[in-house]
């Protein structure tokens, strides 16, 4: 269990501020007014059933998706938009500068095959960032160390285990000191004995303060790692608060505790 | 039979000189002029992509003996009189670039969309996520199937006889025109392709294998 | 220098280009058709056969796919009837010709084919209790079809447009029918744009008819 209260500070204004979101991918209408704020340090998991929109939320937090009400802001700047009235939408440069202050790590890792696990690191820090080839290297390496594997620094994806490339996937997020990390369901394409090393990793991150929304699967973690767990149903956050409290709640909400009710037979 | 083969050699390799002149000349236009058609039917605005879609379309639906005919008679009709060997390097080069447009467009978009979106994630716009990412890849996936089509090329430049270009399939009737005796020499032809070509293929599986790490 | 378009010369010779088409499109399926059995049976006997066998396959394959069809043409209607004791007309030589060229390639189609199909469906043969030969032909043969149905659409189309080289041998289908009207009226624009117009319509038909059998048979993939 992460001890929060005597780690980092979870305070000050909220680093992520998500008010009235609404997402329709075409006639369908998958967010419906969503409200959420992320504090920095905090940790906030969002869990529900598949087709809830979790994992849409958190593609428009970094404008992988468009939204088409509400707002997203991060330290107080529109995401996508230069102008809410009018829905005027950044241009190129700009989006690509809000992107590289958040992390994403994704459920099928995505990390570029034909690039080294260090060069997968690399090309961020040296294209985005602007660091030298030296100085990327050696962030790089830092990272990959902190993830386990300073070892695989030449080699390529197709020569790392699920569990590797995953944490190679971590590692290339937050080597880019992102605001805030945003975690895509990254174990479930895990076989199972390969989770524990990656939420290892994410629980030691989130101990030195990093700021995560994290969508998962994985309830027991969710409980143990995260300030505060929300569940998400239809387009809309349906139960939100500290893990214990959430549990609670179950016993008011069928939603919920027909989702949990699944859950409570192995992890609970 | 051995002195019939002796005795054509020095033709056949004048015209197995054309024949590789010939396949050369087209491999190199199409490649510049198709990948060029290429990007730019994938990112190119609306009226672009639609022209060059019917363009390659229109040119890949057709026999290439219609195009180089249509070439060759149609262009001095037109006001442009080309020699023989020109028409029959314009028509092949442009039933090439065709062939190559397609195979950029296969190679982009093969690849996985997830590739351009952690691209995006990492802050990279979208000139970065191209050099960087997609095209990286892309090349690796239009490879093979490219070099596939250079013996297919090579096939093709045959075609060329029929126009009185003297490539090595003139110059093997040529032969036969003399001598009488076909089949030793269309056999001889034969051999001659297919060491170029089997060449070619076996390149294109050894490269694909070799950048098999790139597909998942 | 200016061109006048004048189809009426096209018009009145039209049969020649539609008789010609109607020649290529028969060209082409009798060769496919050919082209399956010759095909089928090597790729099942490829399966099946030992490495030599299987190197004699493939250097069929590699001859077939590696020489100008052009070449071959020649080859089968000039050079055959010098070694073998053999005497036929154009069209049929051509046939023979597109017939073994298409085999080579549709070996390949069909032995990928019969290596795509799922494991589990042979063994549900075998747990059910039929013989080898009833495996084949009854599980085998059928989902193979399915699968390799759009290849086999393909090959019938690449065929059609490869119809056009019997034209050098003076076969009278669609590309001839263009050429001898291009030397006997001069209208060269005129005849190869319709041409051109007819190959295109022909083909694009054949895939629309191609792609909707091939939707009544599809496989679902699991």
């Amino acid at each position: 269990m992460i001890n929060k209260e005597m780690g980092a500070t979870v305070s000050g204004p909220p680093l992520l501020s998500i008010s009235q979101l609404i997402k329709d991918f075409g006639e369908t209408r998958v967010l419906r007014g969503i409200d959420l704020e992320v504090a920095r340090g905090e940790v906030v998991t969002v869990i529900g059933p598949s087709g809830s929109g979790k994992t849409t939320l958190l593609r428009c937090v970094n404008f992988l998706e468009s939204y088409e009400g509400g707002s997203i802001q991060i330290d107080g700047r529109e995401v996508g938009f230069l102008d809410l009235a009018t829905r005027k939408r950044r241009g190129e440069r700009d989006l690509a500068a809000m992107r590289a202050e958040t992390g994403m790590v994704f459920q099928s890792f995505n990390l570029f095959p034909h690039l080294s696990a260090g060069k997968n690191v690399m090309l961020g820090l040296r294209k985005v960032r602007g660091k030298s080839t030296e100085e990327a290297r050696r962030i790089a390496a830092h990272w990959l160390d902190r993830v386990g594997l300073g070892h695989k620094f030449d080699s390529l994806p197709s020569e790392l285990s699920g569990g590797q490339q995953q944490r190679v996937g971590i590692a290339r997020a937050v080597a880019m000191e992102p605001k805030i990390l945003l975690l895509d369901e990254i174990t479930s394409s895990l076989d199972p004995e390969l989770v524990g090393e990656v939420l290892a990793v994410v629980t030691s991150l989130a101990e030195e303060g990093m700021t995560m929304l994290m969508v998962t699967h994985e309830i027991a973690f969710a409980r143990d790692a995260s300030q505060r767990i929300v569940f998400m149903d239809e387009g809309v956050i349906a139960a939100s608060g500290p893990p214990r409290e959430l549990l609670a709640q179950s016993a008011e909400n069928p939603r919920l505790d027909s989702f949990l009710s699944r859950f409570r037979a192995s992890h609970f | 039979m051995i002195e019939q083969i002796v005795y054509a050699l020095p033709f056949l390799l004048g015209g197995f000189q054309t024949t590789l002149i010939v396949s050369v000349l087209v491999v190199v236009i199409s490649l510049v002029g198709g990948v060029l058609l290429g990007v730019a039917l994938i990112y190119g605005p609306l009226a672009v992509r639609l022209l060059i879609r019917v363009f390659s379309d229109t040119i890949r639906g057709i026999p290439i003996l219609v195009l180089l005919f249509f070439v060759y008679y149609g262009l001095p009709a037109a006001g442009m009189p080309l020699d023989a060997f020109t028409s029959a390097v314009v028509a092949l080069t442009l039933f090439k670039i065709a062939q190559v447009i397609e195979y950029v467009r296969g190679a982009v978009q093969s690849v996985p969309k997830g590739q351009d979106e952690a691209a995006k994630a990492i802050g990279l716009t979208f000139t970065g996520r191209l050099r960087e990412v997609i095209f990286p890849q892309a090349f690796r996936r239009f490879l093979p199937p490219w070099i596939n089509g250079v013996a297919d090329a090579v096939k093709g430049s045959a075609l060329v006889s029929l126009l009185g270009v003297i490539d090595l399939m003139y110059a093997i009737n040529q032969v036969i025109g003399r001598t009488y005796d076909a089949m030793p020499l269309y056999v001889l032809g034969a051999f001659i392709y297919i060491s170029i070509n089997y060449a070619l293929s076996a390149t294109s599986r050894h490269v694909e294998r070799r950048f098999s790490y790139i597909r998942e | 220098m200016g061109y006048d378009l004048n189809f009426t010369l096209i018009w009145r010779n039209f049969d020649r280009l539609w008789g010609g088409l109607l020649l290529s499109l028969e060209l082409a399926a009798l060769s496919l058709v050919i082209g399956i059995l010759i095909g089928l049976v090597l790729a099942v006997w490829y399966v099946s056969a030992g490495r030599f066998v299987r190197f004699l396959i493939g250097a069929y394959v590699e001859f077939f796919r590696n020489v100008p069809l052009i070449l071959l043409v020649y080859l089968v209607f000039y050079g055959l009837p010098q070694v073998i004791n053999i005497a036929y007309d154009a069209t049929t030589s051509f046939v023979v010709t597109l017939s073994i060229y298409s085999g080579a390639y549709l070996v390949e189609v069909f032995r990928s084919g019969l290596e795509a199909i799922p494991r589990g469906l042979v063994d549900a043969g075998r747990a059910v209790g039929l013989t080898p030969y009833q495996r084949l032909v009854h599980v085998r043969i059928p989902t193979m079809v399915r699968i390799i149905l759009p290849a086999l659409s393909n090959t019938f189309i690449s065929l059609f447009k490869d119809t056009s080289i019997a034209s050098v041998i003076a076969v009278p289908e669609l590309t001839y029918g263009a050429q001898w009207i291009n030397f006997n009226t001069f209208r060269i624009v005129e005849v190869y744009l319709i041409v051109t117009a007819m190959y295109l319509a022909t083909g694009y038909s054949l895939l629309f008819l191609l792609r909707q059998i091939e939707r009544r048979f599809r496989v679902t993939r699991q």
